[in-house]
């Protein structure tokens, strides 16, 4: 007997402005409790909420970032619920007229392509952090009231590899948008997860089954990874699934039910009296629209078409924001594409990955990078030193051109003081001359190694090779 | 010299603008008066005396520097549900006990901008909600006219505190009637602006897209310059409109020439006070004789105006005070978990009117009747504000009574609430619509209680309301009488 | 308690729960009882035929009133702290969350 599973999500993603939602409170993470604070955002009596236009900007955007319809006329509402998160003990947030509705996000598992509709996007705003003690709990009001878009996807996911996937793609446009940092730690992620079961040839869905609160996208596939065997093995044994919201228990590694625990919901969404409908033009929209970066697919197509990259590194390349400006600055400054490529992925990115660092992080700029691919097509220092120069610039940063002069680093290719060096090895090593003679490759490679040693690395090693050939005929 | 404490707005500030009494001298006459008579009036909650003459002394300095501003010098109160930095604000109601305001109403910085002196903080029933002021869960509002009867409300304590010159005027709020109808049972004049006109920031929200603040004040003249101090366009406030200042106070004259003044049927009913009907239909032949053109129109809205406002005010108001919950400020219960917190602080919290608006509020937008009565209200709304729009298509104003009965006795209506909402009728129209209205003194009772007249406008039309107001005003001697107090003796 | 289980249009304890009013039984008969009264009046706009009105959701005919992406300083901490009924290690204490 075989099941399908049909997976939903609701992702709430925390957006990059300066300020809250509502009020001009910092919208930063990490300060002491309750110090970014004021009365909109502590619901305090009389104080009222005022739009952030940067929030509707950035919303409107992912919409036609995943080919959203938006709406050009949208407005709040108030989402009624009791929480002590909730500081006016109701959301402001978007029922009826979102500002986006529709679209889709393209991605690939495994190398297949696949495509989730996208059914709305809405802003609201978040709620406050409890931190629970053994006797009673505390509220931080630090984070109430920061902007929050919520996405809500169609149930186009089928597995837990499909929706980690997709997270993971979305947040790849969400970072390339400049919309949100995704900083996972700091919570600016955050989902709900539908999910049922139904046999595979069903045509209906199953009885959907709600988990809430996900912070990390390896909660979410190991949530799913438990949920959908445990709706199959209730179903197996011929117990029906009753549709209900369920907490994922990480230590323990399955879901549990929250029944009991919630009230009926009856949200009494009304249209918020504050606020004034946001209505937006075809000329708003369109400009917005000619500010759009390219999204990683369309940018990973271009690094291969302009820049004559193997599909390998511009894959490589593209799959962090950072990384492909840096790339892509790097060549502004005057380095070949390729070599440009080569470097970044070789030297920075294994640094990268060793300290953890970000690329933007490191003490070599993309100028920098590029002036020292200059010194090497130019052969006014070979790869090897190049290498050690960049070594150096890594830990000291500083200039390539400098580094290579002040060590008196740059390569030789004098014939006449290559000869010379020549003349000495071929004079002390007549063995290996007469190999060589014989026919044994090998032995002419020691030979050019000789050669770079006297030159204590220096000499241009495709110049050596020339002159020593020539000269054992 | 006449006493201090019976000048108007405009004469205080004139008089402490020219040097012939100083700020501090007006405050403590008025201090005093509080003093000597506010145990059988009741409109206090609290009197910030030593605040208020600091402020005072800082007045005269700058006075003696050369400096002026509009109200420099004099003391205004203030209702109890607006935020006055460093004071309590309790909206009548236990759950804010122990709150203080950590900033000021956007029309509370304009008065002190204009130089003017938060007094005190004045009663008003529980969150706005009533109209008598005997939902106040502090105390005891009396008509300044007849200390057995209520002052009306719910800026009960606004009206009786002007009525009686406890101070030269107040700030008060109306969301269905709660400036104008105290106005017209304490005999004063109460303005309540177009909607947008102040910024309600600062204002403790009772039902948002109806609240407005306003001035409460001894006359038309000091209702207009009161409004152009405290109006304007406020980036705190979504709903503040963007409009250029008004000086409404140098447009008033003395007659009506050229003016239509409509007069709808439906605001004359079955079961009105005959003394009520007549003074007005007096007031009707008076703007006549000043040169106005009586249009008699029909309002068939209006019988379904307390309906309409009644779920669209409850509704609001059911979200709006969701906040008071005890975790931030306020009073708090203990409980066993945070739900248990919640539900005994808000039962311990309210009062029974505020919790039977809550409950009607929820209810409205509940899953399953938010179409039956929330929206169809919301579609009534818009049929009564084009009710008005058409009637301002031939008409400059409307004259009508403000209320359809003078001031009641305490309890006379405290047992059945609807019959307490139906004397809204002629009031919550113009929330409902958005526009402007104002109720000033148009006669007395027998029983020497007063009547009150209201002129309703167009939205923004207060210039043209006040104009018609001042003209009737300046030509009768009402507001000039004042209630027989016995000064000294205080109780009651 | 689910919609279907209510058992008279208007249940007055379902609400309150709703509201988070803790009601004691005379308070709920006394409520259960005005408040039938009023919805009963309210049924008067029953009377007028709203076809083709679209609801007044607005007082005023405003839009697009927002403000720029800027951050300024809020309330004091101490003063914030001042206001709550509970306060521990700057925070809002509340009786222990259940999640």
């Amino acid at each position: 007997m075989s099941w399908r599973a049909d997976i939903g999500l609701e992702v709430h993603v925390q957006l990059r402005t300066r300020s809250k939602m509502f009020c001009a409170c910092p919208n930063a993470f990490g300060a002491e409790p309750n110090t970014q604070v004021c009365p909109v955002c502590l619901g305090y009596p009389g104080a009222l909420p005022v739009i952030n236009q940067e929030a509707i900007r950035l919303t409107v955007r992912t919409g036609l970032l995943i080919d959203a319809h938006i709406n050009l006329r949208s407005k709040f509402d108030r989402k009624n619920y009791f929480y002590p998160d909730q500081a006016k003990n109701y959301q402001i947030s978007q029922y009826d007229q979102p500002l986006c509705v529709g679209g889709h996000l393209d991605f690939s598992v495994n190398g297949e392509s696949r495509r989730v509709g996208i059914t709305r996007i809405h802003l609201e705003e978040d709620v406050a952090k409890n931190i629970h003690f053994d006797a009673d709990s505390g509220v931080d009001f630090n984070r109430a009231g920061t902007p929050l878009m919520e996405i809500v996807t169609e149930p186009d996911l089928h597995a837990p590899e499909d929706t980690l996937a997709f997270l993971q793609a979305l947040k790849q446009v969400l970072q390339y948008g400049g919309v949100s940092d995704c900083n996972l730690e700091q919570g600016n992620i955050r989902c709900d997860i539908n999910c049922s079961v139904r046999r595979a040839d069903a045509v209906n869905l199953g009885t959907k089954i709600e988990i809430k609160n996900m912070n990390t996208f390896r909660g979410v596939f190991r949530a799913l990874q438990a949920e959908i065997p445990r709706q199959i093995r209730e179903l197996e044994r011929g117990r029906a699934i009753v549709q209900e919201t369920r907490r994922w228990d990480d230590a323990a590694g399955r879901t549990e039910s929250m029944r009991g625990k919630e009230d009926a919901h009856d949200y009494r969404y009304f249209p918020e009296p504050d606020l004034p409908p946001i209505v937006l033009s075809e000329e708003t929209i369109t400009a917005w629209r000619a500010e759009l970066p390219d999204l990683p697919a369309a940018r990973r197509a271009r690094f291969v078409a302009a820049f004559s990259l193997p599909e390998y590194d511009a894959g490589v390349l593209v799959s962090d924001k950072e990384v492909a400006d840096y790339f892509e600055e790097t060549v502004a400054a005057g380095a070949p594409a390729k070599a440009a490529s080569n470097w970044i992925m070789t030297e920075l990115l294994a640094r990268v990955s060793e300290s953890g660092e970000s690329i933007r992080d490191l003490k070599v700029a993309p100028a920098g990078l590029a002036a020292l691919i200059q010194l090497v097509e130019n052969r006014t220092i070979n790869g090897p030193t190049a290498k050690e120069v960049l070594a150096t610039m890594l830990v000291e940063g500083g200039d390539p051109g400098e580094i290579v002069s002040k060590r008196g680093l740059a390569q030789v290719s004098d014939a006449g003081a290559l000869e010379n060096f020549i003349e000495q090895v071929v004079a002390s090593h007549a063995k290996s001359v007469a190999d060589y003679r014989a026919g044994k490759q090998p032995a002419f490679e020691f030979l050019i190694g000789q050669v770079m040693r006297l030159s204590r690395g220096k000499a241009n090693p495709q110049l050596v090779r020339e002159l020593l050939k020539a000269k054992l005929g | 010299m006449s006493e201090p404490t019976t000048w108007t707005l405009a004469e205080s500030a004139r008089r402490v603008r020219e040097g012939a009494i100083s700020s501090l001298e007006l405050t403590d006459a008025y201090l005093d008066r509080i003093d000597r008579l506010d145990r059988a009036i009741g409109a206090y909650l609290t009197v910030d005396a030593d605040g208020a003459r600091a402020q005072a002394r800082a007045a005269d300095e700058r006075r003696s520097r050369g400096e002026r501003a509009p109200l420099l010098g004099v003391p205004v109160g203030i209702k109890d549900v607006l935020n006055v930095s460093g004071w309590p604000c309790t909206c009548g109601s236990r759950i804010l006990e122990g709150y203080r305001a950590p900033f000021d109403a956007t029309a509370v910085e304009r008065l002190r901008a204009a130089g003017a002196i938060p007094l005190g903080i004045l009663n008003m029933d529980e969150f706005a909600m009533g109209s008598s002021t005997e939902n106040s869960s502090r105390q005891l509002t009396r008509n300044p006219w007849d200390l057995e009867r209520v002052p009306g409300g719910s800026s009960g304590g606004s009206a009786a505190a002007v009525a009686a010159d406890l101070c030269p005027a107040a700030l008060g709020t109306d969301t269905g009637g709660s400036i104008r109808q105290p106005a017209a049972l304490c005999g004063c004049v109460g303005l309540k602006p177009t909607y947008g006109r102040v910024s309600r920031y600062g204002l403790v929200a009772y039902a948002s897209s109806l609240d407005q603040i306003g001035p409460l004040t001894k006359d038309v003249r000091d209702a207009a310059l009161l409004h152009d101090v405290i109006s304007g366009r406020d980036p705190r406030d979504s709903t503040s409109l963007d409009l250029p200042p008004t000086s409404l106070a140098s447009g008033l004259g003395r007659e009506l020439t050229g003016m239509r003044l409509g007069l709808p049927a439906e605001y004359f009913i079955d079961g009105m006070d005959p003394e009520v009907e007549t003074a007005v239909r007096a007031a009707v032949e008076q703007c006549k004789a000043l040169g106005a053109e009586i249009v008699p129109i029909s309002l068939p809205q209006t019988r379904y105006a307390i309906a309409t406002y009644y779920i669209v005010a409850t509704a609001e108001a059911s979200a709006n005070l969701a906040r008071f919950d005890g975790v931030r400020y306020g009073r708090r219960v203990p409980g066993e978990d945070p739900i248990d917190m919640v539900e005994r602080t808000r039962a311990a919290g309210f009062g029974p009117e505020v919790k039977r608006r809550i409950i009607l509020g929820t209810y409205v937008l509940s899953s399953g009747y938010y179409d039956a009565y929330y929206l169809r209200a919301l579609k009534v709304r818009r049929w009564i504000r084009a009710g008005f729009d058409e009637a301002f298509r031939s008409c400059d104003a409307l004259l009508t009574p403000t209320s359809p009965s003078p001031a009641f006795r305490f309890g006379e209506r405290t047992g059945d609430p609807l019959q307490m909402y139906l004397s809204d009728i002629f009031t919550v129209t113009v929330n409902l619509a958005g526009i402007c209205g104002v109720s000033l003194p148009c006669g007395f009772t027998k029983a020497g209680l007063p009547i009150g007249l209201q002129v309703i406008g167009p939205a923004l039309g207060e210039a043209a309301i006040l104009r018609v107001a001042h003209a009737y005003e300046q030509s009768t001697e009402w507001h000039t009488r004042r209630p027989n107090l016995a000064v000294g003796e205080g109780a009651a | 308690m689910s919609e279907t289980e209510r058992q008279s249009p208007f249940d007055v304890a379902y609400v309150a729960r709703l509201a988070r009013l803790k009601l004691g039984e005379d308070e709920c008969a006394r409520l259960q009882a005005q408040l039938e009264d009023i919805l009963a009046y309210v049924e008067t706009l029953n009377e007028v035929d709203v076809s083709g009105i679209e609801p007044m959701t607005q007082a005023l005919e405003t839009q697009n009133v927002m403000r720029a992406d800027v951050s300024a300083p809020g309330l004091d901490h101490a003063a914030v702290m001042a206001n709550a009924p509970e306060r521990r290690l700057g925070l809002f204490i509340v009786p222990r969350i259940i999640e």
